[in-house]
């Protein structure tokens, strides 16, 4: 059997920063982020996903907005959120904002549903953090139903009922590609099977291999469920350039950066130079380096862990522009064609 | 040697999970349980903690030594004390409001005045609780473990009120791989918590007397 492989980008939409070393504005960062959704296209990407963010340095709350744009000028790229935070948002929304983006795109539309390391919406929107699973449960469950087309019938304690209700615009070619975000849970996992979902694996640190536990976990789960096979996919953090030296000089002291800064808010370790190296050394999480060091890296793994599509979340917080470009044109050009011929 | 004691893992989330395994690996007889039926977890458990026994909660309560607490915070409410009662009770749990919300139970008179395992055990008044295994995350917990006398071999913390239980917890830590650190009773055990100075942190047993010392000096 021959496997159908695909590989993506993420971004959160990474306040990106000037050649003098300034930020740019918000809104110059959203435009760059479309500049690149579409270079990703002409660079030979498979998928091009934006994260829900709502802070200074990630100012991308409304994704499937830039990605309609990206729609507009684009032909066969995938195009879908990673992730949409679906616990304070309302799933109906949720799914006419991407059944629309399908409609523009002429099918090209997908979600993954998740939290990702996003707290912030919580208090913006009026949900308490300790509902979440709660949250993410019914409504994980109501989108499931969405997604399925046709009149909805639905009665929970998270948002008004449904009784019948046709939800529009209708789908019209079936269901997009729908996934659930996991972060290390087992227990997410079996809702993603149990749901119908496909299943994407946030690895942002430590040996990926540890994670091959839950793919067969998800083939297993599938199968108890009665589920079809569906497809795991791989999301983890990293940047491309010429040589493995200038993607280490560009990448790790904005990563430094960021997760101190994250840190504050959520209690991560800040990381050291010697914990960095091991996270983008061969058995860590990080795909920092030059095309052949980041493409054998993403074949070993998608291979450990069973995926079928890897989606690298390129760009940090006071990369420039020219480097984000710079990185997709890698990826597209070299990465991905290198990994295609690994995996054979 | 309290070679027989039986665990009991409360939890099949991030954590719980963690802790089997390296229980399991240690020669631990363990139980997993979650609020739910064994049914729900035996997948995960035979393909995720191999060797841990799917049960229900009271059942694997009832037959065990030392109870795993890795459930989320806020379910906490929903345990029953009294199973708990007489048993060694390792509250692995932290509050941590940044990250999954403010819980009114454990903002009694101001977060940081009080540590979440003295709400937890004056709660679990029947039984004997150690703060431990909580301020190590749970992907280092697993690939940081190593046997005792390894040169890389880091330390973790414990507390708790009953010195037979802190032994037998002591123990515990050591036997899945971390250099155990007895800080002195539950209300020590404050320092092991999140945006304290070892929180988060995998330290050398040096290391992590050094940034505790700091900290009780700090707050002199």
């Amino acid at each position: 059997m021959t496997l159908t492989y695909a590989f993506g980008l993420d971004t959160f939409g990474d306040r990106e920063g000037g050649a003098d070393g300034t930020p740019l504005s918000h809104a110059q960062t959203i435009r760059n982020v479309v500049e690149e959704g579409v270079f990703a296209e002409q660079s030979g990407v498979d998928f091009f996903g934006i994260g829900e963010h709502h802070t200074d340095y990630f100012p991308m709350p409304a994704g499937d907005v830039a990605l309609a744009a990206i729609a507009a000028r684009t032909e066969k790229i995938r195009l879908g959120s990673a992730v949409t935070v679906l616990s304070s948002d309302d799933p109906v929304r949720v799914f006419q904002r991407y059944s629309t983006l399908d409609a523009i795109s002429g099918g090209r539309a997908e979600v993954i549903l998740g939290r990702g390391s996003s707290i912030e919406s919580f208090p913006l929107f009026g949900y308490d953090l300790a509902d979440y699973e709660d949250l993410f449960d019914e409504k994980a469950t109501l989108f499931a139903e969405l997604l399925k087309g046709g009149p909805v019938t639905w009665e929970g304690k998270t948002r008004a009922a449904l009784l019948d209700q046709d939800v529009v615009p209708h789908l019209e070619s079936g269901p997009f590609p729908a996934w659930i975000g996991v972060g290390g849970n087992p227990q997410s996992v079996i809702r993603a099977a149990r749901l119908g979902f496909s299943l994407a694996l946030a690895i942002i640190g430590g040996p990926p291999s540890r994670f091959a536990a839950y793919s067969e976990l998800f083939r297993r789960a599938l199968e108890k469920f009665g589920q079809p096979p569906r497809p795991v996919l791989v999301h983890s953090p990293g940047h491309v350039a010429p040589t493995d030296e200038q993607a280490k000089a560009e990448f790790w002291p904005r990563w430094r950066q960021v997760i101190a800064l994250v840190a504050e808010e959520r209690g991560f370790v800040i990381p050291t130079e010697a914990s960095f190296d091991a996270e983008a050394g061969p058995d860590g999480a990080l795909y920092v380096g030059s095309p052949e060091t980041v493409a054998n890296k993403i074949a070993a793994n998608v291979r450990a862990l069973g995926a079928t599509r890897f989606d690298l979340k390129y760009g940090l917080p006071g990369l420039t522009h020219d480097q984000l470009m710079t990185t997709v044109e890698l990826y597209g050009r070299e990465v991905i064609p290198r990994v295609r011929e690994l995996l054979g | 040697m309290r070679n027989k004691d039986r665990l009991a893992v409360l939890g099949a989330g991030h954590v719980g999970p963690v802790i089997a395994r390296l229980a399991i690996a240690a020669g631990y007889p363990v139980a997993i349980a979650t609020s739910g039926d064994p049914d729900d977890i035996a997948l995960i458990t035979e393909l995720v903690i191999p060797g841990a026994r799917p049960r229900w909660a009271g059942d694997a309560i009832a037959d065990a030594d030392i109870v795993v607490l890795a459930i989320p915070l806020h379910r906490f409410a929903e345990l029953d004390p009294g199973r708990l009662a007489g048993k060694i009770v390792v509250d692995a749990m932290n509050y941590w409001p940044a990250s999954d919300g403010v819980l009114t139970a454990f903002e009694d008179g101001g977060a940081s005045s009080r540590g979440s395992s003295e709400i937890v055990a004056r709660r679990l008044a029947g039984s004997a609780v150690v703060k431990a295994l909580n301020h190590i995350g749970y992907h280092e917990l697993e690939d940081r473990a190593r046997p005792a006398g390894a040169p890389d071999r880091r330390a973790a913390g414990l507390a708790g009120d009953d010195p037979a239980a802190v032994a037998a917890v002591a123990e515990l830590t050591s036997r899945l791989g971390y250099d155990p650190v007895r800080l002195g009773g539950l209300r020590a055990g404050r320092v092991l918590q999140p945006g304290g100075p070892v929180f988060g942190q995998v330290l050398t047993l040096p290391e992590f007397e050094r940034a505790v010392h700091e900290e009780a000096r700090s707050l002199r």
